[in-house]
């Protein structure tokens, strides 16, 4: 059971939060452009990384906000937390 | 007549109150203090219950929670029954009954005990290899392995206990409460660290306050004595806390851990009612002083299970701390020096101990040599090749040891005896620090897994991290707690401690016997039956992974989870693989340490706290109206009102009428309502629906259809404009938390620039759905000043008005085709207002209706219900609603998925309406639709989704999904049921009132 900082609120048990998938995929700005397969890309396509993954989390029982996680999926340390819209920190 | 074997008064057991009990239905005494396990070996009672496989008559073999054999069913037959209890945990009460498991029809007779004759025929993987064929016999296989698996029965009533759950917080955790930990414990409480100290037994002290090694003094007193002290301290210390009776049973990552605390088990019945028996105690601690001890080892040798064979650590501790000889003519079988202390705690109390059967060649320490003075005859260098006795040991066969330790050699010589001391050395019990996720390294020379590398806070201090001297635990325990605390000094730091040297070592993980392998019975796991024979078979049979000779042999995995034979497990596989240990790993220790009872892991949620249910404000009158009740999503919501016995078939169709022909009401509180506000609040609507929103009047309504970003529909609902920049959006009752979360995600995540407030009113609100052509007339007579004029108030718009001095929304919108409106006013005033709408319809037989009718009246317009209509596979086109769908829109979620080549096939799954040819055939839902019948196999076009008997149609009417449906109209399909085939034609799916005159009848 993982603690999770919050950026807003702290410390957290894991079972006030939900998961959100692989971080940093942006929807595209205009997606009539883009063909099937660019908008396939985007729909269904995560990386599943065994090793240091930027994920999205949401603080879902507590103050609702989205914020990144940086995390090693192998051993699930966590290694940075950071709010929606900065930038992840250098690895 | 039982033999009395207490040896000598303890001053852990109180003789002055004696406890009665029974065991297998016989009347034993004990003494206050005692464990059903030490009460029974005083009454020289040692068989106590039968192996899983063979049914071998087994005994109580240690004094812990790593117990195998000593596991009993406690007060069989009552509603507080627990089976699978080991005999050692559990402290006597007056009035305890427990009963040996796994035999029939009794422990000292039992008919299973014929598979012990068989066991040649039941090697490993015997189940596997033999039910295999013919696969047409397996169920009558299964009847009767189902018969024979399982050890202890569970209770048939309710649990009486109460359960409780805790969290708590602390800066150190401290597990165990031997002399690692409370020197730990001690001195982290003293630096001002918030301190938890929990040992799973009753008493503090571990090993060390029982310690009878005269050679080992810290400052110059016994150990016992000196930690007596100790503990005598740790009354006066704050800021620590101290939990007995307390086993960790789960350690997960960021130091989080579960652990049961027993509050009431030990008491007698008339003590145990309204307390709380366990508590789950859900700790995160800062850092995790891991001071669990070690598990003394077997040896593994020709039938090394009988009963009275036990660890001979087990044997001094019931002999110090219980003050009970394990038996009257002792042998001990050693590698190392810790079963001398444990002979001469016997000597010393004038216990016969005939031999020690060493597999060393010497050993020089002072116990060994005081034992020699004792004139106990010492066998060095020998092996026990076999043992005799069925329901009790009764002699021992030894045989001189070759060099290399892999064979026997010389004569036999037979010694008598009625117990059995083994020591085969100690394993750490890292397995609490392995579930941290930190990682374990084989340490050659101890023959040992230690903590290597730590994955979160924590330390293993002790003989759980390696140190078996006192000395050296000292020594390590105290820069250990320095490093982990910080801290410059320590009670530890002027510590004098001196030592008996132990010199010598040998370790031999299977013994050698006279006889071949296959001849013997060498337990390695005694509570499963596995011995080295079938480790060795799994390994011929081509298993080289431990986690699958593990799951292939069953070794290791009973209720005791191979506490005691696992490494000797390890070792006979890599001895035999010619791997190194280290390289084999182990197999993962697993949560929960010892078992854990369901009552402790569910807690208080049970009965009603089971889930967690919600009700709307207008309940009680729905309850004491008789309405049947419906599960959706957390809600209760009412189903049908029947009357005079009437079925839910008779009930619907009755309310389904009223509702057309005159009026209904129907209690909408349960859809959830998100309140919507700021300056981008008409963009946001058009981002999320995929109609357009920013031409939509302020007090008008609109109903939108929200999509996934694959296309696919993900909920809809009416929506409101109150203001400029304030909406209201109503969403599926089931859907409301997830839309909420959903549109908080593109709001925060995607769109942080648009200026949007969003809050989730829907406990806020009750909402009473009046409905019918005399719906306006009952609206009238309630708010006698409001204009309900077509002109003034129109289908799809809003009014805010008073109910007397209560404010209130009305909206004009439809779920049923008739004329409706919804009044939403704040939830206490929920009920008032029902009651006010069914007084002031009663001369209009206002028919209270529950979601059954509600659905049965949507079916008859062919309006969808999220979830059952769709399944998350349908667009918007799918459905036929192309018209709701913004070819203006720029963009909308979902949008670009409705032109991707796959939703945009013909021959997708449309929602049609499906007649049956006879009109009184009510499809099922579900049901599968062909278009061909002699056709095998037939392809399934699709599946009906909404089906019932219209009341006001007169005939069965339903909606189905069927592919390439919408090209189908008028077309002949069939519907094949188990007993016919119903034959049906697609048809529109609205059914009543096409022209959609009703809603301003």
């Amino acid at each position: 059971m993982f603690l999770i900082n919050c950026p807003y609120c702290g410390e957290r048990d894991q079972q006030e939060f939900k998961a959100g998938g692989e971080a940093h995929i942006e929807r595209p700005k205009q997606p009539t452009e883009l063909s099937d397969d660019e908008w396939a890309e985007y729909l269904f396509m995560r990386k599943n990384i065994k090793g240091v993954q930027f994920e999205r989390w949401n603080h879902a029982h507590g103050c609702r906000k989205w914020f990144n996680m940086v995390r090693d999926t192998s051993n699930d340390e966590i290694k940075a937390i950071y709010k929606m819209g900065e930038k992840p920190p250098a690895q | 007549m039982t033999k009395n074997l207490r040896v000598k008064s303890s001053e852990y057991i109180d003789e002055t109150n004696r406890i009665s009990f029974k065991f297998n239905g016989k009347t034993y005494h004990g003494f206050k203090g005692d464990t059903l396990a030490s009460a029974l070996l005083a009454n020289d009672v040692h068989l106590v219950g039968r192996s899983f496989k063979y049914h071998r008559p087994r005994g109580i073999m240690t004094s812990g929670s790593e117990e195998p054999n000593a596991i009993v069913q406690v007060n069989p037959g009552t509603n507080r029954t627990e089976p699978n209890v080991r005999a050692t945990e559990v402290e006597i009460y007056e009035g305890l009954e427990a009963s040996s498991q796994n035999c029939w029809p009794s422990v000292e007779f039992d008919i299973g005990g014929i598979n012990n004759f068989l066991s040649p025929f039941f090697p490993a993987g015997f189940y596997y290899k033999t039910f295999m064929w013919p696969a047409s016999f397996w169920e009558k296989y299964e009847f009767f392995i189902r018969h024979s698996a399982g050890l202890g029965k569970s209770p048939t009533t309710t649990d009486p206990d109460i359960y409780d759950h805790r969290n708590v917080h602390c800066d150190v955790l401290v597990v165990g409460a031997g002399i690692s930990g409370i020197m730990a414990a001690k001195n982290a409480a003293k630096n001002n660290f918030k301190t938890l100290l929990v040992e799973e037994k009753n008493e503090l002290g571990g090993s060390t306050i029982y310690e009878n090694n005269e050679f080992n003094k810290i400052d110059n007193k016994a150990p016992s004595e000196w930690l007596k002290k100790e503990i005598e301290e740790l009354k006066n210390i704050k800021n620590l806390e101290i939990k007995t009776r307390t086993s960790v049973a789960a350690y997960h990552q960021y130091n989080y851990l579960l652990a049961r605390e027993n509050l009431t088990d030990h008491l007698e019945a008339k003590d145990k009612t309204n307390k709380i028996r366990q508590r789950l105690l859900k700790i995160r601690a800062k850092k995790v002083i891991l001071a669990a001890g070690a598990l003394e080892r077997p040896l593994i040798f020709n039938n090394n299970d009988r009963p009275g064979i036990m660890l001979s650590s087990a044997i001094k501790k019931y002999s110090e701390f219980y003050g009970v000889a394990c038996g009257s003519k002792n042998v001990f079988f050693t590698n190392n020096d810790s079963a001398y202390e444990s002979a001469i705690s016997l000597y010393n109390k004038g216990i016969n101990v005939e031999a020690i059967i060493d597999i060393r060649e010497q050993s020089e320490s002072k116990i060994v040599k005081k034992v020699k003075e004792a004139g106990i005859k010492i066998y060095w260098s020998h092996s026990i090749v076999d043992t005799t006795g069925y329901k009790r040991l009764n002699s021992i066969s030894i045989m001189k040891l070759s060099n290399d330790g892999t064979s026997v050699t010389g004569s036999k010589i037979s010694i008598s005896c009625d117990c059995l001391g083994v020591a085969g050395g100690w394993t750490p019990a890292v397995h609490l620090y392995t579930q941290s996720g930190s990682k374990l390294k084989f340490d050659e020379e101890k023959k040992v897994f230690l903590p290597n590398q730590n994955t979160s806070e924590q330390i293993s201090v002790g003989s759980c991290g390696g140190d078996f001297k006192i000395d050296e635990i000292i020594k390590n325990l105290n820069q250990k707690l320095k490093d982990t605390l910080n801290i410059n000094e320590t009670d530890l730091d002027s510590i004098k401690v001196e030592i008996d040297q132990e010199n010598s070592k040998r370790n031999i993980w299977l013994l050698p016997s006279d006889k071949p392998i296959g001849k013997t019975k060498p337990f390695v796991d005694y509570q499963n039956d596995a011995t080295a024979k079938d480790i060795k078979l799994a390994l011929r049979e081509g298993f080289k992974s431990i986690e699958h000779v593990k799951r292939y042999t069953t070794t290791g995995m009973g209720t005791d989870q191979g506490k005691l034979g696992n490494m000797h497990a390890l070792g006979i596989i890599a001895d035999t693989a010619g791997v190194k240990m280290g390289e084999l790993g182990t197999t993962t220790f697993r949560p929960p340490y010892t078992p854990l009872t369901f009552g402790t892991i569910v807690g208080r949620n049970v009965g009603k706290f089971f889930d967690i249910f919600r009700r709307t404000p207008m309940n009680d009158w729905h309850v004491e109206n008789k309405a049947k009740f419906e599960n959706v999503g957390q809600w209760k919501r009412a189903w049908y009102y029947p009357i005079n016995g009437e079925t839910m078939h008779q009930a619907v169709q009755r309310e389904s009428k009223a509702a057309r022909e005159s009026a209904g009401i129907l209690d909408a509180s349960t859809l959830g309502k998100i309140d919507i506000q700021g300056s981008d609040a008409s963009e946001f609507l058009n981002r999320v629906y995929t109609n357009a929103w920013s031409k939509l009047a302020i007090g008008k309504c609109r109903y939108g259809l929200m999509l996934n970003e694959d296309g696919m529909v993900y909920d809809d609902g009416v929506t409101t404009r109150l203001g400029e920049n304030h909406y209201i959006m109503t969403t599926t009752t089931g859907g409301a938390a997830n839309v909420l979360g959903k549109l908080e995600d593109y709001l925060q995540t995607e769109w942080p620039e648009l200026d949007v407030y969003l809050t989730s009113v829907t406990d806020h609100y009750a909402t009473a759905s009046l409905c019918g052509p005399n719906s306006k007339k009952i609206l009238k007579k309630i708010i006698p000043d409001l204009d309900l004029s077509d002109e003034n108030f129109p289908h799809m718009s809003f009014k805010e008005s008073k109910i007397g001095n209560i404010q209130c929304r009305i909206m004009r919108i439809s779920f049923t085709g008739e004329h409706s409106y919804e009044i939403n006013v704040q939830a206490s005033y929920g009920k008032d207002l029902w009651e006010k709408c069914i007084e002031a319809g009663k001369e209009f037989n206002i028919t209270p209706y529950g979601t059954e009718t509600m659905h049965l009246l949507r079916a008859e317009k062919g309006f969808i219900i999220v979830g059952q209509d769709t399944d998350g596979t349908m667009t918007p086109i799918d459905l036929q609603m192309d018209w709701i769908v913004s070819k203006k829109k720029y963009d909308f979620i979902g949008k670009r998925s409705l032109y991707r080549s796959d939703t945009m096939r013909e021959d997708r799954k449309q929602l049609v309406g499906l007649l049956t040819d006879d009109p009184n055939i009510v499809l099922e839902e579900g049901a599968q639709i062909v278009s061909e019948l002699n056709q095998s196999p037939v392809e399934m076009l699709g599946h009906v989704t909404s089906s019932y008997f219209s009341p006001n149609l007169k005939k069965s009417i339903a909606l189905a999904v069927v592919r390439g449906g919408k090209d189908m109209m008028g077309k002949k399909l069939f519907v094949p049921m188990e007993n016919k085939n119903i034959n049906v034609t697609v048809a529109n799916p609205v059914f009543y009132d096409e022209k959609n005159e009703r809603l301003n009848a």
